[in-house]
Formats: structure tokens, C-alpha cells, sequence
């Protein structure tokens, strides 16, 4: 680690906390529907969205009515998206032609499947993307399917966090807000602002933000080169705002169009944490204690700040096999050292560390280095941090929601331990509180456990795998053998089953990115993994708005000697000991299958030659042959 | 839920509206005001000829031609496939290309000893990386040089010139720009035909 890579990360994390008291403030106002500076140019905006949509912003939602309009509306986000990238093809803003037949031969068809996939994928916030954008999707698709849900997934995710906190703000009522005023509050008064402000920051920087057709240009050597163009920033500002992480482009935020120099960097992960980390002190504030909203910031820096470092300090170390054949590993004022695999010029170790840190403590997934070509611990980080359930602040509401699950395991762990029942800013929890923390928990854990499991093991025969799972590599394997969907990976040895794990972890918490050697955009995956989307986003959610409901009919217990505090580093202890425990015990074999074993391999000096294993299996052995 | 459905349905519609048409537009129309070149790529031109993007790296091969970085993108910096290579670090194919690029450098760039910059034989993320860092340009001066005929000290000079340091001079890494040095050395050193 350098002196300077450090500053880099506290000048980030600075930023941070000069802007948590100010936007979170501002936050719990609008979400309280009181006035802000921008009400007088926004709130005839607001009052005429209700107007169209037909709702009364002021009617009280149960919570069951509250997630039924959440369900609703993301029933719609699904088929609308779905339903444009299919006709795609018929629609405006299509200069290359995607889905026509004057597509370029290289482009990549736009089947049911992959439609389901984004889809789903768009709309639960996730943005793991099984497709590549430039060769894939027309710029109306971009703008009008994909960045719309880009805001409306946020804007859900954040209204969810609002009604559970509601739930520990009120006392004795049964309603806990009402999903349209908070649905457009966030998208009117939060995001669009932010947003547009944070787009023209980055066209400024080189972000191209055009509708023009692919550029052809001869290059010095006299080569062609394409080079795609499109409305690149105005969807980049809000894919980090709305920690969506679904870039424009294949290599998304590691793309120069996206992502132009070290500036537009910043920028970019501080778009990650703004929302989330602000989101702590709306909390606190909603329920009438900033400490308990700085609690949990304190927790969650913790957690941040051991992440960065492991990942800054092992990918700096470098990959041991490349310096023994000559290459520089450590950092210089000239070059960077370390591990530059995958890892762009401008932003060198220390602003790709950070970035990989923070792309996965929210549930962003946005990445501007390659994680597939991470050193094994430093890529362990990633994959915990998701498989906390994006606890680390975390997405856009998705990550206070689950903050507050963590807090109710903790204060129900805590109250075990001395034998009294627990309580969380004054309300009792109870059974059915425990229980609804527990089937959220669960459902994340259970669909990523078993889903790598199951594509772990499942081989397709030769005639079924022609539909389900293409056998990949080439050449490829003869028609007899049967393909089982692990010979999708890119890499062999634990490194291989890293990527199918990290793949489903992904997907199931909603964060998107990947170790992305791995061929994913086959029906079986773009199933597999839409399932696990919608497991993660709406058993997670759901049960955490009912969870807040629940409390919301809840006397408030007055504060006595016996109360456990829940703003002190007691508790900020507790919270952490008890996220790092669960995760730990939920995924500690697995990790040690891939990331762990691989790190000792690497040391030893073991490489891995890929055998596309369809030839070293045996056919009709497996469950859908 | 399904009373919610008409308001649902009319809400997605004016969303969509809203953030997918309305937001893109007025952003485009102000990135064209306010930034024209930036949003329109950042487009490099030479008599008039269009030879690239700054932000966008280029293929080069030529020996009297600054070299860029590895690149998985396509059969290397193709445009229409930005990509990392994906490989893992116990991967023998990482191992295999790098071991082959070494050899290759230190035979076309024998004036040059010690260990090699890690950036100039390791896949970028995007795979048009249009950078690299100074020592990497440094270490291609010898080769250049003698490939243009000149002063390899004018040449190392010329490449100081085009280094650009940390952002605010704390952010990110110094780097050179490749097209860019590559397009002055033409100007300035043109190879004899």
C-alpha cells in the first residue's frame, strides 16, 4: 500500500461524512412530505404525477396494501422492459439495428430468455447483465427500458427502507406510509436532481452522452476501428446513484466512455455510498435519535474500512506467478506494481480497490476492474460483502432494510444472553419479528447455497443441452458426451467454482457484478439466476415491510436502567460480531472450496489448464438428462 | 394488489416518461450545449481526418510506434467488444500470455533491463485502455528511437511531456496517453519512407 492510495480512500471516506447530515436531513424531510428548497419547482411535478396515476398521496397504507403496490408496480417494470427489449427491433433510437436485420454480425440476439433475464434483473435492482450492451441493445432500450428501472427499482428499494423505519418511528397505528408518495418522493426530490447534476459532472469529464450512430474511424496503423456511441452519462449517473450497476457497455465502469479519469472515478463511487450512507442518518432522524442512526454508520465504516484494506493490501502484494517472471510488483511514482490484471491505467491499485470494495458493501455491482481477475482474497471480499446481504450501508434502501434485520438478530442475540426480552428503539421484539428477520435471512442464504449447489453438479445430455446449455469451448466437445452447466466457467480449479458461486451470490442480492469469465447467457443461467433474483429481492423485502408493520402497531416500552443501549460501541460491537458470525457460519465452506483454497494454490505456484469438462463426464448421469 | 393495478400500470408509463425520456433528453441537450466535443466522444482529428478517440485505446504493433497494453477486447482493442480477459490468477493461460508477451519485449526492447512495469504486459479491464503509465512509455523509448532515427534523450524528453500526473495530484495513477504520443511522434519524427 502507498501513502498515496491511502489519502485516496480517507478522501472518499471525508466526502462521505461531510455529506450524511445534510442529504439525510433532507431526506427525512421529504419522506415526512415536508417542504424543501426544492418543493417550490418539484412539488407541482409531484402533485401532478399523483393526478395522472389516480392515487391519494395522503392515504395510509397496512402494510400488506403497501406491498401490494410495490408488487404491482414491479409486476409492470417487468413487462414493460420485457416487452421493449423484444421489440426492440420495431422501436425508435436504433441506429445499429439491433434485433433487425441489419444487425452487425457480431450482435447478440435479443431471445425470451435473455429478455427475462434483464428484465428481472433491472427491476429487482440488480443489474447482472448476460449480455453485452454495445453488441446488444438499442439506445431506446438503454434509456427507456433499462435507466428507467434504473430509478424505479431504487425508488422502491428506498421506499421499503422508509416504511420499515416508520414501523420503529410510530406507535400503536397499523399503517406504515403509502408506497406512490414514496415511490415518486424518491424518484422527484432524490435521485432525478442528483442524478442530472452528477451526469453533466461526468460529460465533463469525457462521458459521451449522444444519440449518433457507431463512429468508424481509420486508427494510425490503419486498422478500422468501431467505436460505439450512445446516451452513456445520463444512464451512468443514475446506475451509481441508484446503486444499480448496469452499465452501457461490456466492461462497464472500466469503459473510458463511462468512466473517463480518476475524477469521474470519485465521483462515481461516491454516487455509491451518498444515498445509503445518508439513508443511516434519515433513519435517526425519523425515529428521534441521531445516535442511532450514527451507530450504525460507525458499524458499517468498520466493516468498509477492513474490507478496502484487505482488498487494497493483497491486490497491491500482487500475483506472485507474474513476478517471477520479471514484472514489477511493487509501486513506483512511475507505475503502479501489484496486480494490474484486469485494472485500468488511470485508476492503478488503490482507486480499483476502493471501487471493489464499495460496488459490493451496497448492492451497486457497477465495476471498474475485472473481479474475475482478482488475487483469491481480494476477491474474497467482494463475495462476502454480498453474502452479509449487502449490509455495509448497502443499496439504496435495500441496504437500510437490511441493516435493521441485522439489528433485530442482534438485539434478539443480545436479550438471549441476559435473559430479557429484546428491544430495539423502544419496541418489544417478539416472535413474529424474530421470525420474519429469520425468513429473510434465510431465503438469500438457502437460494444461494443451493443454486451453485444444483449448477455445480447438473449435467445436461447432448440433445437437451442444445436448448438449455450449449456446450462452450472450442473446439467444441463431440455430440455424444453429455455438458454439465460447470463447463461454463472460464477458469479451472477453485478459481471455476468461485465464479459460479460469486454468480449466484450476486444475483440473489441483487448486486450484479461478476466474475465474469463465466458464459452466463444461456437459458439455464438466465433462469437459474432470474429466479434467484426475484427469491432475493421480494423474500427478502417482503417479509422486512411486514416485519416493520408489525412494529408499527407497537407501544413504545419507556427507556429504564435495564434497556440495552443500541447507540454505543457495545452495540456497534454486537452488530458487527453478529453480521461477520452469520455470514461466516452460513458460507464458510464454500468460500473455503474457492477463495481460500485457490490463495494457498496460487502461493505454491499451481496453475490451472482448462479441460472443458463435457468430455470427462459420463452421459445420462445427471438430474435433467 | 390487484386494485393496484391501474395506478401501477399508469405509474410505470409516466416513470418511463419522465426518467427514460424526458431525463436522457434534457441531459443530452445541455452535455451538447455546454461540453460538445466531450459528448461526442472526445474525437481526435489529423488534417482534418478523424483517427480516433483520446479515450479510447488503438492497436499498435509497428516497432516505431509506443506500444499499449494488452488488450481482451476482441482480437485486441476492438470496439465493439470492450472486455478484460477474465483470467483468474492461477489460470496457466494468464501465465502462458504473459510468459510469451516478456519474451517478446525484451527481444524488440533489448536496451531495456529490469523488471518490466506491471501495466505493460497485463490485460486492461476495459480492453481499450487508452493509457499507460510512464515508466511503461519509458521502457519502449530505446526501440522508438532507434526505430525513427532519433535522439532516444529527445525522445524520452517528449514522452515526459506527455505524461499526465494524478488527477488534483492526488486521484488515480500518471499515465500516457498512447494515440496521442503516437500522433506527436508522427508529427514531429516522421518515419522516412
Amino acid at each position: 500500500m502507498t501513502a498515496n492510495g491511502v489519502i485516496q480512500i480517507l478522501i472518499f471516506f471525508g466526502i462521505l461524512l461531510l455529506t450524511t447530515k445534510p442529504l439525510g436531513a433532507y431526506m427525512a424531510k421529504v419522506f415526512e412530505g415536508r417542504r424543501t428548497f426544492l418543493s417550490p419547482l418539484l412539488g407541482p411535478v409531484e402533485r401532478v404525477c399523483y393526478r395522472l396515476c389516480g392515487v391519494n398521496p395522503d392515504a395510509e397504507q397496512r402494510w400488506t396494501q403497501y406491498a401490494g403496490s410495490l408488487l404491482a408496480f414491479s409486476v409492470f417494470s417487468f413487462l414493460f422492459v420485457y416487452v421493449i427489449q423484444r421489440l426492440q427491433g420495431w422501436l425508435p433510437f436504433n441506429p445499429q439495428g439491433f434485433s433487425t436485420a441489419h444487425a452487425p454480425g457480431n450482435a447478440t440476439a435479443m431471445t425470451p430468455d435473455l429478455a427475462f433475464n434483464t428484465a428481472t434483473s433491472f427491476v429487482t435492482n440488480t443489474n447482472w447483465q448476460a449480455y453485452s450492451g454495445e453488441a446488444t441493445l438499442s439506445y431506446f432500450t438503454q434509456m427507456a427500458a433499462l435507466a428507467v428501472q434504473n430509478f424505479a427499482s431504487a425508488a422502491v428499494g428506498i421506499a421499503a427502507a422508509i416504511a420499515m423505519v416508520r414501523g420503529f418511528a410510530r406507535q400503536q397505528v397499523s399503517a406504515i406510509g403509502n408506497f406512490w408518495a414514496d415511490m415518486w418522493r424518491a424518484t422527484l426530490y432524490v435521485l432525478l436532481p442528483i442524478a442530472t447534476v452528477a451526469a453533466l459532472v461526468l460529460v465533463a469529464e469525457g462521458a459521451i452522452q449522444n444519440f449518433k450512430p457507431y463512429d468508424t474511424v481509420t486508427t494510425l496503423e490503419g486498422a478500422k476501428q468501431t467505436i460505439p456511441q450512445g446516451p452513456v452519462a445520463s444512464q451512468e449517473a443514475i446506475k451509481m446513484l441508484g446503486t444499480n450497476g448496469g452499465g452501457i457497455f461490456n466492461a462497464n465502469s472500466a469503459h473510458p466512455y463511462e468512466n473517463p479519469t480518476p475524477f469521474a472515478n470519485l465521483v462515481q463511487i461516491l454516487l455509491i455510498f451518498i444515498v445509503p450512507t445518508a439513508l443511516t442518518y434519515t433513519f435517526g432522524k425519523m425515529v428521534g435519535d441521531t445516535r442511532q442512526g450514527w451507530a450504525i454508520f460507525a458499524a458499517c465504516a468498520i466493516m468498509f474500512f477492513a474490507g478496502v484494506f484487505v482488498v487494497y493490501h493483497y491486490e497491491q502484494a500482487g500475483n506472485p506467478n507474474l513476478t517471477n517472471l520479471g514484472l514489477q510488483a511493487s509501486a513506483t511514482d512511475t507505475q503502479p506494481g501489484g496486480n494490474m490484471e484486469g485494472k485500468e491505467t488511470r485508476f492503478g491499485i488503490a482507486a480499483s480497490s476502493l471501487f471493489v470494495t464499495v460496488t459490493t458493501d451496497a448492492s451497486c455491482g457497477a465495476v471498474n476492474s475485472m473481479h474475475d481477475s482478482l488475487t483469491p482474497l481480494a476477491g474474497l471480499v467482494p463475495t462476502v460483502n454480498l453474502q452479509t446481504d449487502e449490509v455495509i450501508f448497502g443499496g439504496v434502501g435495500a441496504g437500510l432494510y437490511g441493516i435493521l434485520m441485522y439489528a433485530v438478530i442482534a438485539v434478539f442475540i443480545a436479550g438471549l444472553m441476559v435473559g430479557r426480552t429484546p428491544e430495539y428503539l423502544g419496541k418489544k421484539i417478539e416472535s413474529k419479528e424474530v421470525k420474519m428477520a429469520m425468513v429473510a435471512m434465510i431465503a438469500t442464504s438457502l437460494c444461494i447455497l443451493c443454486f451453485t449447489a444444483i449448477s455445480s453438479v447438473v449435467t445436461f445430455n447432448w440433445d437437451k443441452s442444445q436448448y438449455w446449455n450449449p456446450a462452450q469451448g472450442n473446439p467444441k466437445p463431440a455430440p455424444t458426451s453429455s455438458v454439465p452447466a460447470a463447463a461454463n466457467v472460464a477458469n479451472d480449479g477453485p478459481h471455476g467454482f468461485s465464479e459460479l458461486l460469486y454468480a449466484y451470490t450476486s444475483g440473489t442480492e441483487n448486486n450484479g457484478s461478476a466474475f465474469a469469465g463465466i458464459t452466463v447467457n444461456t437459458p439455464w443461467y438466465n433462469l437459474t439466476i432470474g429466479l434467484a433474483m426475484l427469491m432475493g429481492r421480494f423474500l427478502f423485502m417482503i417479509p422486512l415491510i411486514a416485519l416493520g408493520g408489525s412494529l408499527a402497531g407497537k407501544k413504545k416500552t419507556p427507556v429504564t436502567s435495564g434497556t440495552f443501549p443500541t447507540h454505543g460501541p457495545l452495540f456497534v460491537g454486537l452488530f458487527v460480531g453478529t453480521v461477520v458470525l452469520i455470514a461466516a457460519l452460513t458460507f464458510f465452506p464454500a468460500l473455503s472450496l474457492g477463495p481460500l483454497v485457490e490463495h494457498f494454490l496460487m502461493h505454491s505456484g499451481k496453475l490451472f489448464t482448462w479441460v472443458a469438462p463435457a468430455l470427462t463426464h459420463i452421459a445420462n448421469s445427471g438430474v435433467w438428462s | 394488489m390487484w386494485k393496484q393495478m391501474i395506478p401501477a400500470f399508469r405509474a410505470v408509463l409516466l416513470i418511463t416518461i419522465v426518467t427514460g425520456l424526458v431525463y436522457p433528453g434534457v441531459v443530452t441537450g445541455l452535455a451538447q450545449a455546454l461540453f460538445h466535443d466531450k459528448a461526442n466522444g472526445s474525437m481526435l482529428t489529423d488534417n482534418g481526418q478523424v483517427v480516433g478517440s483520446s479515450l479510447i485505446g488503438q492497436n499498435f504493433t509497428k516497432p516505431e510506434y509506443f506500444h499499449g497494453r494488452p488488450s481482451a477486447a476482441g482480437s485486441g482493442y476492438d470496439g465493439m467488444a470492450s472486455s478484460g480477459s477474465n483470467y483468474g490468477p492461477t489460470n496457466q493461460k494468464l501465465i502462458d500470455r504473459v510468459k510469451a508477451d516478456e519474451a517478446a519485449f525484451r527481444k524488440d526492447n533489448p536496451d531495456f533491463t529490469g523488471p518490466i512495469p506491471a501495466d505493460l504486459l497485463t490485460a486492461s479491464g476495459s480492453g481499450l485502455d487508452p493509457e499507460i503509465s510512464p515508466a511503461s512509455a519509458q521502457a519502449q523509448v530505446a526501440r522508438v528511437a532507434k526505430a525513427r532515427g532519433v535522439d532516444a534523450g529527445v525522445l524520452a524528453k517528449l514522452v515526459d511531456g506527455h505524461v499526465e500526473g494524478r488527477q488534483f495530484g492526488v486521484l488515480g495513477e500518471a499515465r500516457v496517453n498512447v494515440l496521442m504520443l503516437n500522433m506527436a511522434l508522427d508529427q514531429q519524427f516522421p518515419v522516412k519512407k
